[in-house]
């Protein structure tokens, strides 16, 4: 993935054709406007989109010949030879095998079963509980809790993630000093002796760097460390930490409280650029409760919320939206002013008037929140500066919201600070020389720190000029701030370690381990421990001991206390209690600092990046290859503008740019991204990764590169400039596109036709009171056809997809990677259409260029009963169950793909080469022992996890009953936060998918095609304000 | 023209094209004899073994039941080969200075793990699941053979696919009784040796089979077929 892999000179005419925007606008204002359209490259219909539309996979021949250079009498010599070879791969003797039993065996595990414990997965500091599956002592996949406020059952994608990083072989695996290799018990050893050193002077020049810290045993040691040595100091800092929110807080209420959410019971939900089902402190949780008001299950009478979303760069909360106005970061301010005025908090007006807002908009806004007082929600994004998250305490308190559907707890930080602040002052010290000892825990500050801080400078100044005598950087991996520390000692993952943390409501999570660690891991504890002297104590003894003085309960009665909080994964009532606070009155009028300027100056707006967050999780290959909302770039950033602002600085996707802010410069690729406003430019961070390993080291640019203390997420007088280079991205964007129209013979009868072929079927609330039935296919004649039909007497298994409560989130896509083995295959495989995710989620545009409507499909195999795939297939490696499954053998199929090619779907993916890794013994650990890991030329797809199917099928037989509903729960519906599928028996009438299908907003794709999908799709309806147009 | 080959060269083509359809036609015989030769399939084959492990001595003139050591029989897909802890019920107070259980001894001494060689073993796109074949009349000699009557144990059958598929196409060949599945000396029924079932004295397999099929709900032939039953 090195750059100049990416980077093509202007010459290389196979990268992109120029796009011509207006003809683009032109197209969609015409009369033969598209329905809906997937990108900007469809809507001008160039020739690397049809060559996508037109094959599964596309035959990038141009490339394909400059990559390999054959000639045609080689390809035929290695044709012969395959031939020739073929037959001979079956003839394998089965290698020996060895059964090694136990010699003493443990406790409940039965050899072939798996085992399920709560955890918690500690978040930026905020822990969200999970169940992890066990097989024989390896953690392979993570459930989310039903019983943690945080998950409620749900899961996002770092979740589902998280447990690749357990296996991942770049982890730093040994202790290190000065680089070479150490062991624990030196460490330990040396420190104990620092210790000795430092009581003396009371920790003179001890300073200590963490994250976000919300783990109440953590916090008690680091207070037990500071009380010994009361000189010393602590400081934390996270590049994405929720300062705003922290300082609007202070700003409201004077001190920094945590604001809870309450979605399930919001009406009108107001969002100013808060991203707040995919990001932040609950957004499972959040994720959950929105959905929970998006059900139709009571047709045309059932009570939809309305979601307003005004924000800059496209997101998900942006796509569910109801109402998304683009606004620039910055217009945010004129707009939550107009808005805390219509609902009666006194603010003066913006310095920086938006003329981005449409007249009235604010009016119907506020007339909708004045309407549904006590049951409404204005929540600000984390970008947005304190005075905006104060306004927005300000406008909830008087809605009367306060209370009802927004709580305010203390923080749930055990020192919640300034990071910003506190990382300047920690900078200050270092280049002041007051600093001997340097602790940091599990944080990479050489990588992400504000560039202006040049936190990287101060530390090796520090170092080279002895003031610094020793730094201890305690990570995952060997990173960015590993390389300059004296020591590095290997963190623990938190399915290695014992801790504790808490939930976005203060409930404590227990962590405990799945396993021991790996490598010489050891957990921040560990370290603490020895520095508090109490270097025998065991994390497990120190969790214990700390939860052992807190609680009232004592010997029998706290064991059973401490067994249930691990069994259950949460701690009984340890929420946080409602507090209750009123914003101050004068913050309004004393911060109006913000100056005016000139609007048409191009903004800058920093994002943790949807996919790899704020870097951390960079060596994470899922999430890299992780298609991100609305954009569906994988394994890049870019600078992301408008169609706008494209044509007026003369740009397109795919031009290599210098952007300078301030005397800094990075040079990134430029992405047109429909719906970002105009006059702004999105980075997203955590890409451009010097030390991440092997996967992460590489891809991307460095955001924090431009990114200061002082504007640490919008910046003014951004200069773009092309230079004259092209950058490949490897986008999903126009990858596996329906092919909806097919070739019509009759281009008149078609239009008409295609009207009842939309793939996404969409109405209006308003609408559906109507014709609740818009969905439905009228037209078609169902059961015809020339092949004998299918009987289904036992189960049948089927699927129903509601679009109303899809959040576009991935969280299926990771959890479906991480349950079926699923193979990642870096960004040049992804450009070339062969990335091998057996479920993706469409995304389709509706309306203008500048503010489409934005939709989410996900597309699994649809599993029809008329499969075309089936009938395609010379060798019978796909084949029809009795239970309507779409079955895939692998060991039968020999490559021919005909299948992948007759799917209208197009929801197969093939193994061009061996992109399961079986060289790395370590990624071993992560696989699932139920599914088969695919090999090269084999063609693999969604089986509606079958392995589910037919353990829960199995239980059930031997327990002389059928499958209860619910039972099997595949691993896209597991992992939803917002309850979008639902799998089960369609032959059972009472089953909850079978309730779905009989709504009057199901409708499967292309159903004319006689296919006769069991997945279907339940129709979404919108829920705008009717005093709003357009 | 005159003719470029003598008459007798006839022969010479003849006997090259019969011959090579002997020749093929024999090939294929040897290699079909090789692919279910024990040698390939690892039918009938004793492997080395830590200790000589007899079946025929503790299942057979023991009368130790498979589910003492095979624990997880009933509950798993896999049967579980048990651990030393296991073996020292009983040897910790017999034969406790045999030489030939020295292995077993310093196993559960140190703490190491024996290591044996698997008998059955199948590929590993395939998910055999035992718990559901003994819950459903499937006994245990029904694949692994007369395991009483082994004293070093062997594999009873290819455990090819085409083995596999015969007894799914047609349980009611192998189904017995459930109370009779993990007993090592059943016999299916005859004349000489008839079976009792809920009463009733079967003399032919088929008839008890299509009895038992029915009684146990046993998944319709469609299902047993179906590809992703044992592949996934």
């Amino acid at each position: 993935m090195s750059e100049d892999h990416n980077l093509k000179l202007n010459e290389d005419q196979t990268l992109r054709e120029s796009i011509d925007l207006d003809a683009a606008r032109a197209k969609l204002a015409g009369p033969d406007a598209p329905r809906f359209w997937q990108s900007i490259d469809e809507l001008s219909n160039t020739k690397s989109f049809r060559n996508f539309l037109e094959n599964e996979f596309p035959a990038n021949t141009e490339i394909d010949r400059k990559t390999f250079n054959l000639e045609r009498r080689d390809v035929l010599k290695l044709m012969a030879a395959s031939a020739a070879l073929a037959g001979m791969s079956a003839c394998t003797k089965l290698p020996p095998e060895k059964i090694v039993p136990y010699a003493h065996p443990p406790e409940e595990i039965i050899p072939g079963r798996p085992l399920f414990y709560a955890t918690s997965f500690p978040q930026h500091g905020v822990s969200v509980g999970v169940l992890v599956e066990s097989n024989m002592g390896r953690p392979t996949k993570i459930e989310g809790n039903s019983e943690h406020p945080g998950s409620r059952g749900g899961t996002d994608l770092f979740t589902q993630a998280s447990i690749l990083a357990l296996y991942d072989p770049d982890r730093s695996q040994s202790v290190l000093n000065e680089g070479r290799v150490s062991t624990w018990s030196d460490f330990a050893a040396r420190t104990s002796n620092a210790r000795t050193g430092l009581l003396a002077t009371k920790g003179v020049g001890l300073r200590i760097l963490t994250g976000t810290v919300t783990s109440p045993t953590l916090g008690s040691q680091i207070h037990a460390l500071l009380s010994q040595f009361p000189s010393a100091k602590w400081h934390q800092w996270e590049p994405c930490n929720g300062d705003s929110a922290r300082e609007g807080a202070r700003m409201a209420f004077g001190r920094p409280v945590n604001t809870i959410y309450h979605f399930e019971q919001a009406d009108v939900v107001v969002s100013l650029d808060a991203d707040f089902l995919t990001i932040g402190p609950g957004h499972a949780r959040y994720a959950r409760d929105f959905a929970s008001r998006r059900d139709l299950a009571d047709g045309a009478a059932s009570k939809l919320n309305r979601l307003y979303v005004a924000e800059s760069m496209p997101t998900s909360t942006g796509a569910t939206a109801d109402h998304r106005l683009p606004l620039r970061s910055s217009e945010i301010d004129d707009l939550a002013r107009q808005l805390a005025a219509a609902v009666g908090v006194a603010v003066p007006p913006s310095a920086n008037a938006s003329s981005k807002i449409p007249s009235g908009w604010v009016a119907a806004v506020a007339r909708d929140l004045a309407a549904h007082k006590g049951s409404s929600i204005a929540i600000a994004g984390e970008q947005q500066p304190p005075f905006i998250h104060a306004l927005v305490h300000a406008i909830n308190a008087a809605l009367g919201n306060v209370g009802k559907t927004v709580t305010y707890t203390e923080s749930i930080e055990v020192n919640p600070v300034n990071q910003f602040e506190s990382l300047r002052e920690l900078v200050n010290d270092l280049n002041a020389g007051q600093v001997d000892q340097l602790l940091i825990l599990g944080v990479n500050p050489v990588y992400d720190a504000p560039a202006d801080l040049n936190f990287e400078w101060a530390l090796r100044n520090a170092i080279g000029s002895r003031t610094l005598k020793q730094c201890i950087h305690s990570g995952l991996y060997n990173d960015e701030t590993a390389e300059f520390a004296h020591w590095h000692v290997p963190a623990a993952h938190y399915l290695e370690s014992w801790s504790d943390g808490r939930a976005f409501d203060g409930t404590v999570g227990i962590i405990q381990p799945l396993i021991a660690p790996l490598y010489d891991n050891h957990s921040a504890h560990e370290i603490l421990a020895i520095l508090t002297g109490d270097s025998g104590r065991s994390p497990h003894d120190n969790v214990r001991a700390y939860w052992q003085s807190q609680r009232p309960e004592k010997d029998r009665a706290f064991e059973n206390f401490w067994e249930t909080s691990l069994h259950d994964g949460v701690m009984a009532g340890t929420a946080l209690p409602s507090i209750s606070v009123a914003p101050h009155v004068d913050f309004t009028s004393q911060s109006n600092a913000q100056s005016a300027s000139d609007p048409s100056a191009l903004e800058i707006v920093f994002r943790p990046d949807p996919t790899i967050g704020d870097g951390e999780l960079a060596n994470n290959g899922w999430l890299q290859e992780c298609p991100k909302p609305i954009t569906r770039i994988t394994w890049d950033n870019a600078a992301m503008i408008s169609p706008g602002t494209a044509q007026q600085k003369s740009l397109a996707t795919g031009d290599y740019v210098t952007l300078r802010l301030a005397g800094r410069q990075v040079q990134a690729g430029v992405f047109i991204v429909p719906g970002h406003p105009d006059n702004s430019v999105t980075l997203h961070l955590g890409y451009g990764r010097r030390r991440a390993g092997s996967v992460g080291t590489g891809p991307g640019f460095n955001a924090y590169l431009l990114r200061t203390s002082s504007a640490p997420w919008i910046a003014r007088g951004l200069q773009i400039e092309a230079t004259g280079q092209k950058y490949s991205f490897a986008s999903f964007q126009q990858q596996y596109t329906i092919d909806v129209e097919g070739h019509p013979a009759d281009e008149e009868s078609n239009a008409a036709f295609n009207a009842h072929r939309d793939l996404v079927r969409i109405t209006t609330m308003e609408e559906f009171r109507k014709d609740p039935n818009f969905a439905r296919d009228s037209e078609l004649e169902k059961d015809i056809s020339i092949y004998a039909k299918h009987p289904y007497d036992g189960y049948a298994w089927g699927m129903s997809i509601d679009l109303n409560r899809c959040i576009g989130c991935n969280a299926c896509v990771v959890a479906c990677q991480s349950e079926n083995n699923i193979a990642v295959v870096g960004k040049d495989q992804v450009t070339r259409g062969r990335a091998m995710h057996w479920i993706r989620i469409d995304t389709y545009f509706r309306g203008s260029l500048d503010n489409p409507e934005m939709y989410y499909e996900p597309m699994p195999c649809q599993q029809c009963e008329n499969a075309p795939c089936e009938y395609v297939c010379p060798v019978g490696a796909t084949t029809h169950s009795s239970e309507g499954l779409n079955d895939m053998v692998y060991n039968r199929c020999v490559g021919t793909r005909y299948c992948s090619n007759n799917c209208p779907y197009k929801v197969r993916r093939f193994n061009f080469f061996l992109f399961s890794d079986l060289n790395t013994p370590s990624l071993y650990g992560v696989r699932n022992p139920n599914v088969t890991v695919r090999s090269r030329g084999v063609m693999e797809k969604c089986t509606y996890c079958v392995q589910r199917i037919n353990e829960a099928k199995i239980q059930s037989e031997i327990q002389n009953r059928t499958v209860r509903d619910g039972e099997i729960v595949t691993a896209c519906q597991g992992a939803c936060p917002a309850e979008a599928i639902v799998f089960g028996n369609v032959n059972d009438p009472a089953s909850r998918v079978s309730k779905l299908k009989t709504q009057s907003r199901n409708y499967g794709l292309l159903e004319d095609l006689n296919t006769r999908p069991r997945t279907t799709y339940l129709a979404r309806v919108r829920n705008p304000n009717p005093e709003i147009k357009g | 023209m005159a003719q470029i080959f003598h008459r007798s060269t006839n022969l010479i083509s003849r006997v090259s094209i019969f011959g090579s359809v002997g020749f093929i036609a024999v090939l294929g015989f040897a290699l079909y004899e090789i692919a279910l030769s024990p040698w390939y399939t690892g039918q009938h084959m004793k492997l080395q073994q830590p200790v000589p492990f007899s079946h025929r001595h503790h299942a057979g003139e023991l009368g130790i039941d498979c589910r003492y050591c095979h624990t997880s029989v009933e509950k798993s897909s896999f049967a579980g080969v048990p651990p030393t802890q296991t073996c020292m019920t009983c040897h910790s107070q017999i034969w406790t200075n045999s030489s030939m259980l020295e292995p077993v001894r310093a196993s559960y001494r140190d703490d190491t793990s024996l290591e044996w060689q698997r008998v059955n073993a199948v590929p590993d796109f395939v998910y055999f699941d035992h718990s559901i074949h003994v819950a459903k009349g499937i006994g245990c000699t029904s694949c692994h053979g007369q395991i009483a009557e082994m004293p070093l144990t062997e594999r009873a059958g290819t455990l090819y696919m085409s083995w596999c598929i015969d007894c799914h196409r047609e349980p009611e060949k192998n189904l017995r009784p459930k109370s009779e599945v993990f007993n090592p000396f059943y016999e299916q029924p005859s004349r000489i040796h008839p079976v009792k079932y809920q009463g009733v004295s079967y003399t032919d397999q088929h008839e008890l089979g299509r009895r038992l099929r029915a009684d146990y709900k046993i998944q319709p032939l469609a299902t047993l077929q179906s590809c992703s039953t044992c592949h996934r």
